[in-house]
């Protein structure tokens, strides 16, 4: 008891609390919301909530209306789903003025990403946030996502999607922490410098299969430790960290009675 | 230290009576008591040749296995559909594929296997690179040595195609590619190139000839030439005697170590299985060329990150950071420097720079003795700096070659890293020159003041009169000895043009080059201290200042002094 009560004075029991709180407000939070299935069919009410969100979080940069300004291009037209993929990974709103826009901890809730996204769709036609059922792994052909990746999407992402560079300081990211319907997403809208591939490049099928191709990466490599997947840049440095540095340390220990 | 030690214990008698029977018909006593009485000097820097030795071993081992599970074929099929790994069922590959595959997935142990050879190549490689760095620092490849130095390179060269052949087998997009940089080399050299590409493909790149090809130098050819030359390798080190590091008591003429058997054998024995431990260890939890990453060969294609081994990745770094604006048209021929200049003229460089070494070394010195005693880098300057010089050029190509890395790792600009990278090729080397040069001879007066003066212990003393001292420690015998007892070069004077007569001498013009390149080798330097200095340091007490010596004093009284 007497732990418990020196405990609850501890400087970081506050920190601790907090993180409580706000585990307990997520896990309620994520039995409530309504899924992605669920949202697909905007309401008036969301439309309308979705325009204030943008006028509160978006307009400074792409108009009070989404005609775009010098900041940010014009928005009619680009579809819930860019909406919805710039949203969810944290792009937008963007931050500082980087090379890109870069992905970081979402500013938004799911729920408010799709209410702006039905505003953006009211706006003007554009490509639609996938369904479930669109971008089910299970439903994909991993072997043929393997083709279509390695044929569209490689030179960028590399092999295994672990990423790589473009020129003057924008890259491609790594997608092992991409959810499903941002892979489709991403695909669909081209974000920034990475092409758009629609439904005539890439048909539904052929995108979920990249998906099915992706999620598998997610296994365990039956190699042992990815060492990153970067190949052998992180193989060579491995094999002087690992390998020769405890062969010459075994060295020094034979060595060391010399003398 | 001495190799009298002797073993009282009684042999059982069958090995006894084995033993007679070989040596009365082959005589084999004496020649096993040469050799067990052989004596090696013990270092830790003197096990790196072994590592490469060992990891060579693991290498065959575990590469046999693999030949029984590999097929070299470029023959066309399907992967099964009932087959590891989901991701490559249907999919059209070539049977080396298909065979590296079900030899990863279906194979028991054949992962493991594949694991444990790459890593060892890496290792291997690895290890002739450090160990050949010990070599040149510290001065093993004087004479007698000058020929296992080149046997030695021409291994390291070996060693590299022996990986460039082993990577391309798989048949997968990045050895694909790797053989696609190769034939693009290889077509780069003028006149030549298109027929020599179809010689080394038979015909276009990539044919149906080249896994065959590459299975035959990869596993027969290549290896069978490195063994036969780490069997005259480890003979001329055995004929040489191995060299050791300045001692008292060591010199040119004798050798300071421990016998062969039992105490040599007993720690390079039990090494073999260090090093056999730390490769399977590597190979069970470290994955290496996941080639169903990659999947099937296939030329259009290209992936992010896509790098060569690493010995291999200096050559894409060179690549990479070669302009491309170098290719120039000349009468409808194209000349194609963008490649050639980066891929064939800087390698060139570097490595007859490397391999031709020791003989511009003897050059500068016109020395003709032999040397069993090896230098402390520090009292070398100028190759110790050489060898750093060509270290940091290394190593500018390696961080070129793996630019995306560095700007996806650092959020760095690639294009920035690129600019920098293709200064730095010229201007760090430099820079390393004269920095090492400095720290040397920094490192040498050091030195010569601490021979002098003794250590410093921080104790100060008054003495009645008033005056202040600090105690200095003299040195004792053993580091005294490391620390004045190394052979100093001077640069040489050469005869005038002319004699006497005013005839010209014949062979003047090469000795003109000899003093140019001596000058450069051994200009600056630091003198070491001479017994008429000692003795007058520790006449003085340790802590005065001497005059300062004439410039011009004689070698020999080295020599004479020591002990
Ligand atoms: C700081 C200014 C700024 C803010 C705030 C901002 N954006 Fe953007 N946005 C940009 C810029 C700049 C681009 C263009 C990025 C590029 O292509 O490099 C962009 C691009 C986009 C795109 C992609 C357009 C396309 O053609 O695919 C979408 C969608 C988007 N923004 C939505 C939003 C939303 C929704 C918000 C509010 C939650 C928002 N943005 C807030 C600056 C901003
Ligand atoms: C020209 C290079 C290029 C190609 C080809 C390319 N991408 Fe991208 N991709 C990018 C860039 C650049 C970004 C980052 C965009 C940003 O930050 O707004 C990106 C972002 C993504 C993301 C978002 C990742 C995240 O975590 O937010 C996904 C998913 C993605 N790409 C998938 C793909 C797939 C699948 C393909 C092939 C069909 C593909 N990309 C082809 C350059 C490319
Ligand atoms: C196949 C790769 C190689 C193997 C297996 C190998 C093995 C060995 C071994 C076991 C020794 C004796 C112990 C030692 O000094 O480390 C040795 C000595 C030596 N090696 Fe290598 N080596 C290889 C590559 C090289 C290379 C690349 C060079 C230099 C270009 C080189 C130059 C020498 C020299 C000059 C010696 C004699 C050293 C001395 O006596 O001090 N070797 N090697």
């Amino acid at each position: 008891m007497k732990a418990l009560a020196a405990s609850r004075r501890h400087r970081f029991a506050p920190v601790i609390l907090m993180a409580l709180a706000l585990l307990f407000t997520g896990a309620i939070y994520a039995a409530l919301a309504p899924n992605a299935a669920q949202a697909d069919t905007a309401s008036a009410t969301d439309i309308a909530e979705g325009e204030r969100l943008f006028i509160t979080n978006c307009s400074t940069c792409h108009g009070m209306s989404a005609q775009g300004t010098a900041d940010g291009p014009a928005l009619i037209g680009v579809g819930a789903a860019a909406v919805h993929f710039q949203v969810v990974t944290g792009r937008m709103p963007m931050a500082a003025n980087a090379p890109q826009a870069e992905a970081k901890p979402p500013q938004l809730t799911g729920e408010q990403a799709q209410q702006i996204a039905a505003y953006i769709a009211s706006l003007g036609a554009g490509p639609s946030i996938p369904s479930d059922q669109q971008v089910d792994p299970t439903l994909g052909d991993a072997a043929n996502g393997m083709q279509v990746f390695r044929t569209n999407c490689a030179m960028c992402h590399n092999a295994v999607g672990a990423g790589g560079a473009l020129s003057e300081g924008k890259y491609a990211p790594a997608l092992d922490g991409a959810t499903a319907t941002v892979i489709y997403e991403a695909m669909l809208t081209g974000p920034q410098s990475m092409p758009v591939f629609n439904d005539a490049t890439l048909t539904p099928d052929e995108k979920r299969d990249v998906i099915a191709y992706l999620m598998e990466q997610r296994q365990p490599n039956p190699g042992g430790l990815d060492l990153g997947s970067f190949g052998s840049v992180s193989e060579g440095i491995w094999v002087f960290v690992v390998g020769i540095g405890l062969l010459i340390g075994a060295a020094v220990w034979i060595g060391a009675r010399s003398s | 230290m001495s190799a009298e030690t002797s073993f009282s214990k009684a042999p059982p008698a069958a090995a006894v009576a084995a033993a007679d029977f070989l040596d009365t018909r082959l005589g084999v006593a004496k020649a096993v008591k040469g050799l067990a009485r052989k004596l090696f000097p013990d270092h830790w820097s003197f096990l790196l040749g072994e590592i490469a030795l060992y990891s060579f071993i693991v290498i065959l081992i575990s590469g046999t296995f693999l030949t029984m599970f590999f097929v070299p074929s470029v023959a066309e099929v399907r992967y099964p559909m009932d087959a590891l790994p989901v991701t490559m069922r249907g999919q059209q590959m070539s049977e080396a594929f298909a065979s590296t595959l079900n030899m990863s997935f279906h194979v028991r142990g054949g992962l493991l296997m594949r694991q444990i050879h790459h890593w060892a190549a890496l290792v291997f490689i690895g290890a002739i690179v450090v160990h050949m760095m010990r070599v040149f620092f510290t001065g093993a490849f004087r004479k007698p040595r000058e020929l296992n130095y080149v046997i030695g390179f021409s291994m390291l060269i070996m060693g590299l195609l022996a990986g460039l052949t082993g990577y391309s087998l798989p048949d997968d997009v990045l050895s694909g590619n790797g053989l696609r940089i190769t034939d693009g080399v290889v077509k780069s050299i003028p006149i030549i190139g298109s027929y020599l590409s179809y010689m080394v493909f038979g015909g276009e790149f990539p044919g149906t000839d080249t896994i065959p090809r590459m299975y035959t130098l990869h596993i027969l050819l290549i290896p069978g030439l490195i063994l036969a030359m780490v069997g005259a390798h480890l003979f001329l080190v055995f004929w040489h005697k191995h060299t050791q590091y300045p001692g008292p008591g060591r010199t040119h003429k004798n050798v300071v170590g421990y016998p062969l058997f039992p105490v040599y054998t007993a720690k390079a024995g039990g090494f073999f299985f260090i090093v056999f431990g730390v490769l399977a260890l590597m190979g069970a939890t470290m994955s290496i060329n996941s080639v169903w990453n990659y999947g099937p060969f296939d030329p259009s294609l290209v992936s992010a990150g896509a790098q060569p081994d690493w010995y291999m990745l200096f050559l894409e770094g060179s690549l990479r950071l070669m302009p491309g604006a170098a290719e120039v048209v000349i009468g409808g021929y194209t000349l194609s420097l963008n490649v050639l200049i980066p891929a064939v003229v800087v390698p060139g460089v570097l490595f007859t720079l490397l391999g031709a070494y020791p003989f511009v070394e003897a050059f500068a010195t016109k020395d003709t003795g032999e040397h069993h005693v090896l230098d402390r880098p520090r009292n070398v300057p100028t190759r110790t700096a050489i060898g750093v010089a060509i270290l940091s050029a290394f190593f500018v190509l390696l961080g070129g070659g793996a630019n995306d890395l560095l700007a996806t790792q650092f959020q760095l600009s690639i294009n920035a890293i690129t600019l920098v990278f293709r200064v730095l090729f010229f201007v760090l080397p430099f820079v390393a020159f004269i920095v090492t040069k400095r720290i040397c001879l920094g490192l040498q007066r050091k030195d010569r003041e601490v021979s002098l003066h003794g250590h410093e212990t921080g104790r100060v003393v008054r003495f009645a009169s008033g005056e202040y001292i600090e105690v200095h420690q003299p040195l004792d015998e053993y580091e005294r000895w490391i620390r004045v007892g190394h052979d100093v070069y001077r640069p040489l004077e050469i005869e005038p043009a002319e004699d006497l007569n005013g005839v010209r001498r014949p062979g003047h013009g090469k000795d003109k080059i000899r003093a140019r390149v001596s000058q450069f080798f051994y200009q600056d330097r630091v003198e070491p201290v001479t017994p008429a200095e000692l003795a007058a340091a520790s006449a003085h007490g340790e802590h005065d200042a001497l005059p300062a010596l004439p410039a011009d004093r004689p070698s020999e009284e080295l020599d004479a002094r020591v002990h």
